[in-house]
């Protein structure tokens, strides 16, 4: 048995469906606090469905998912907040057209009741690289970097320690990608955060994750340390097909 | 890094490129769209020629790759503004060509293949319906002949089972075979050069390989031109035979695709050193410096 | 570019003060740039201020009555000449534009809100939710304005009061229908999820996330309905199930000016032209808020 502390996230046998489908089948994994797993798939394999599952926002499901050592019901619920939340992928999508950044901060605060809202929207502004200039503009007048960097600030400011990521920065531009992958490991490394990554992009992963789960419709068909990129030894048929798809086309790395 | 463009050294065409009388000759090509402060240049005066090969353009969101494509087209409408010192192909001046003219070209001999099918496709006529509208306009063939070219068409871009797919709806089919489908429509007329925009941007990791080679494939058959217009560096520099790099509206760098890991240019270096790896060792990524990234 | 201005247009405003009275300003300076919608700003600004001045503006009484004077026609003395009760047209006008503002404030005020509420919680929801209340506003909505008018001052007598409650009624299924039609088009964006996995209750949600994105077309839309309303009002009037007599309603005039039309046109005419105008302005009006709010046109509101 485990001496050490909970795991951050522990999901056993989960089971989702989606009227008849069955589109997640007998997931089990764990993201141990301070890891970051990564699940990657083509679409359709079930990855952000398992993070919609872990965040109450797909009712039908079965097994077991536990954060931080507590079992969670099927529907959001606002301890569940303060100890996970998601960035979305789309920059554009993930925030209310008409509200500012500074109204998309305060409303968690003002939620869950939480005092020195200035004290604390300064700060995570500042956590997620945003000069203070941008805090009363609108998600308009915003890059998709910028939009990015917000809803991550979003997700940061009820201090949870366990963070879904479902495709953070597929929406961006290579140049603002690096930035924002950058600033995800910066937090992580200065904040002690759990990271569980959805991501079709193994390169991404590979950057940002210690561990991989690769799943195939609805299934984990192997779980392989993020080393295992380095020559492609993954066991699975399917996951040694979804590697060398993404090796075709990669530039030669230039001679160091 | 903050990088430069240095117009003046960017030769206007690659070196070892083709001469007066190639496919594609744009020279010096602006697009300018109004806005509250005047106008801005989308595109500003790029120049490259294009033979029977295969061009890959890569940029970023905002480069001007895609107004490049589709104002070779004449597909930019007011009150986009586009303008060029010469625009021709094969020998025809495409600047002074009227809409008629210009209409008989797309299709049968300029074409162009979008992003996503399922925003590209009309959603409510069969699939098979859309390739023979696309073989009617330009060529006059009895309906027997056309079908027989449409089904043609569709066993080329490999779809198994051409008869059936020809009467779905765009929506019952996939991503891979929507692009299918979207090609097949392009392709059918036979034209000279294809532009494909992103064409497997939309499309999972495994179809895109699949999707790119048969492009490839068909342009090698056809003897085709082929400009295809991506942000992925990798991916152009796989499925092309010269590269030109757009940054801003203007091309920062043009080399053979074999070569490009020597590029010289910052910005193409800070693209290709931003990418990560399949195994990546690094702790942070290189960040490129980009000049416009706050909106004003 | 004056220092009000440029604090005003500042891209980056510095609370949240400045950032909306920036967005206001600059929503009043797209409306203004379209000069129809002006023109239908200035109509309505000046039904509403006939309206609160009227007995300033108007030289007399709208009721005295002076038979002597009876059906001048339109002169220096009297603008819009006198009806059959020797009572100056113009001022009768003018102070129906109490009437007609009152009527048509009070059912967009009744009708826009519960429509709005009622569309936004149904999109919201879906389910059985939707369809019970879609259920409802159906019902509603397969009533037509004048029979339930009719219905209503049968019941509960003639008056303005109920011909404002039966207009009203019959008002709000269009409401419904376009914010439970915008709240679909939301209803699974990432941002109301974010919302849900913060824990914000389904109400906080739907108050202050759903109903502020359906309230631009709702303006636009109840806006562009003055007009109708106006003429539905004028109607109900026209049939005497509106304000009653002496009261100076437009529609109401109009019915009594039918008799002396062929000689006399001004008695029902001059009305029927302040009808026609303030339908012109409110639909004027409208239009220029689409173009300004909606957001396709220009993502700066």
């Amino acid at each position: 048995m485990n001496a050490g502390p909970s795991p951050a996230l522990s999901v056993q046998g989960l089971t989702v469906r989606y009227g008849d489908a069955e589109v997640v089948s007998q997931a089990s994994f764990e993201v141990a606090a301070g890891e970051s797993v990564a699940l990657v798939g083509e679409s359709g394999s079930g990855k952000s469905t398992i993070l919609k599952a872990i965040l109450g926002l797909a009712p039908d499901w079965s097994g077991c998912i536990e954060i931080a050592g507590e079992p969670r019901g099927h529907r959001p619920d606002p301890r569940v907040a303060r100890r996970c939340q998601m960035v979305f992928q789309d920059p554009y999508g993930s925030l209310h057209p008409r509200k500012s950044v500074d109204a998309v901060l305060s409303e968690p605060l003002a939620i869950h009741r939480l005092a020195d809202r200035d004290t604390r929207i300064e700060a995570v502004l500042d956590d997620v690289g945003l000069d203070p200039r941008f805090r009363f503009r609108f998600p308009h007048q915003l890059s998709g970097g910028q939009r990015q960097r917000v809803a991550i600030a979003r997700a940061l400011i009820l201090g949870p320690a366990l963070l879904l990521l479902d495709e953070p920065t597929s929406a961006l531009d290579v140049s603002v990608q690096a930035g924002i992958l950058n600033l995800l490991r910066r937090l992580r490394a200065e904040r002690g955060l759990s990271y569980l990554l959805v991501t079709h992009d193994l390169p991404v992963a590979s950057f940002l994750c210690d561990r991989l789960a690769v799943m195939q419709r609805g299934r984990i068909v192997e779980l392989a340390p993020v080393g295992a990129l380095r020559a492609g030894d993954f066991s699975d048929p399917y996951a040694r097909q979804l590697y060398a798809a993404s090796r075709v086309g990669t530039v030669e790395d230039p001679p160091a | 890094m903050t990088p430069e463009p240095a117009p003046d050294v960017i030769p206007a065409f690659a070196p070892d490129g083709p001469g007066a009388d190639a496919l594609l000759q744009v020279d010096d090509l602006r697009v300018s769209f109004p806005v509250a402060a005047g106008r801005i240049d989308v595109v500003r005066g790029i120049s490259f020629t294009l033979d029977r090969e295969r061009l890959g353009i890569v940029g970023e969101s905002g480069s001007g790759k895609s107004m490049t494509g589709r104002a070779i087209l004449r597909l930019v409408s007011a009150p986009g503004r586009v303008s060029a010192g010469r625009l021709r192909f094969d020998g025809i001046d495409l600047q002074a060509l009227p809409e008629r003219g210009m209409r008989r070209l797309r299709g049968a001999r300029l074409s162009m293949i979008m992003q996503d099918s399922t925003f590209s496709l009309h959603p409510i006529m069969s699939v098979g319906r859309q390739i023979d509208e696309s073989l009617a306009i330009h060529e006059s063939l009895s309906r027997r002949e056309r079908k027989r070219r449409v089904r043609a068409m569709l066993e080329a871009v490999r779809i198994d089972d051409p008869d059936r797919v020809a009467k779905l709806y765009p929506h019952q089919i996939s991503g891979g075979m929507g692009q299918r489908v979207m090609i097949a429509m392009m392709l059918i007329a036979r034209p000279d050069l294809l532009i494909a925009d992103e064409p497997t941007s939309a499309l999972d990791v495994s179809v895109q390989a699949s999707v790119l080679q048969l492009i490839d494939d068909l342009v090698t058959e056809r003897g085709m031109g082929l400009i295809l217009i991506s942000h992925d560096l990798s991916l152009v520099s796989r499925f092309c035979d010269r590269i030109l790099v757009m940054n801003r509206g203007e091309i920062v760098e043009s080399c053979r695709a074999a070569e490009l890991h020597r590029a010289v240019h910052p910005y193409t270096r800070g693209l290709l050193a931003a990418v990560p790896r399949l195994h990546e060792t690094r702790d942070t990524l290189p960040v490129l410096e980009r000049d416009a990234r706050e909106p004003t | 570019m004056s220092g009000r201005r440029a604090w005003l247009l500042d891209q980056s405003p510095a609370s949240r003060a400045q950032a909306n009275a920036g967005r206001a300003y600059r929503l009043i300076a797209a409306l203004l740039s379209n000069p129809l919608a002006v023109f239908g700003a200035l109509i309505v600004l000046l039904l509403i201020l006939s309206a609160a001045f009227a007995p300033w503006i108007a030289p007399e009484s709208p009721v005295g009555q002076d038979l002597a004077r009876r059906l001048l026609p339109p002169s220096g003395a009297h603008w819009m000449g006198t009806d059959e009760l020797g009572r100056d047209i113009f001022s009768r006008v003018v102070h129906g534009a109490r009437i007609t503002l009152t009527i048509v404030a009070l059912v967009a005020v009744i009708s826009a809100p519960l429509g709005l509420v009622i569309g936004a919680v149904s999109g919201y929801f879906g389910g059985w939710v939707d369809r019970v209340l879609m259920g409802v506003t159906d019902m509603f909505l397969s009533l037509p304005k004048l029979i339930l008018a009719l219905a209503f001052v049968a019941a509960l007598g003639p008056g303005i009061e109920n011909a404002i409650i039966a207009i009203a009624i019959t008002a709000w299924p269009p409401y419904a229908r376009i914010a439970r039609a915008e709240t679909l088009t939301f209803r699974s964006a990432e941002f109301i999820s974010a919302m849900r996995l913060l824990g914000a209750s389904h109400t906080r949600i739907i108050v202050h996330h759903v109903l502020p994105l359906c309230t631009s077309s709702l303006i636009v839309r109840a806006t562009l309905d003055m007009a109708g309303i106006i003429l539905t009002a004028a109607g109900l009037g026209f049939l005497g199930l509106g304000a009653q007599p002496p009261s100076p309603e437009w529609g109401a005039m109009i019915s009594r000016g039918r008799a002396f039309i062929l000689d006399q046109w001004w008695v029902a005419t001059m009305p029927g032209f302040a009808i026609i105008l303030v339908s012109l302005g409110f639909c004027l009006l409208g239009d220029g808020l689409r173009d300004v709010l909606d957001p396709k046109h220009g993502d700066d509101a």
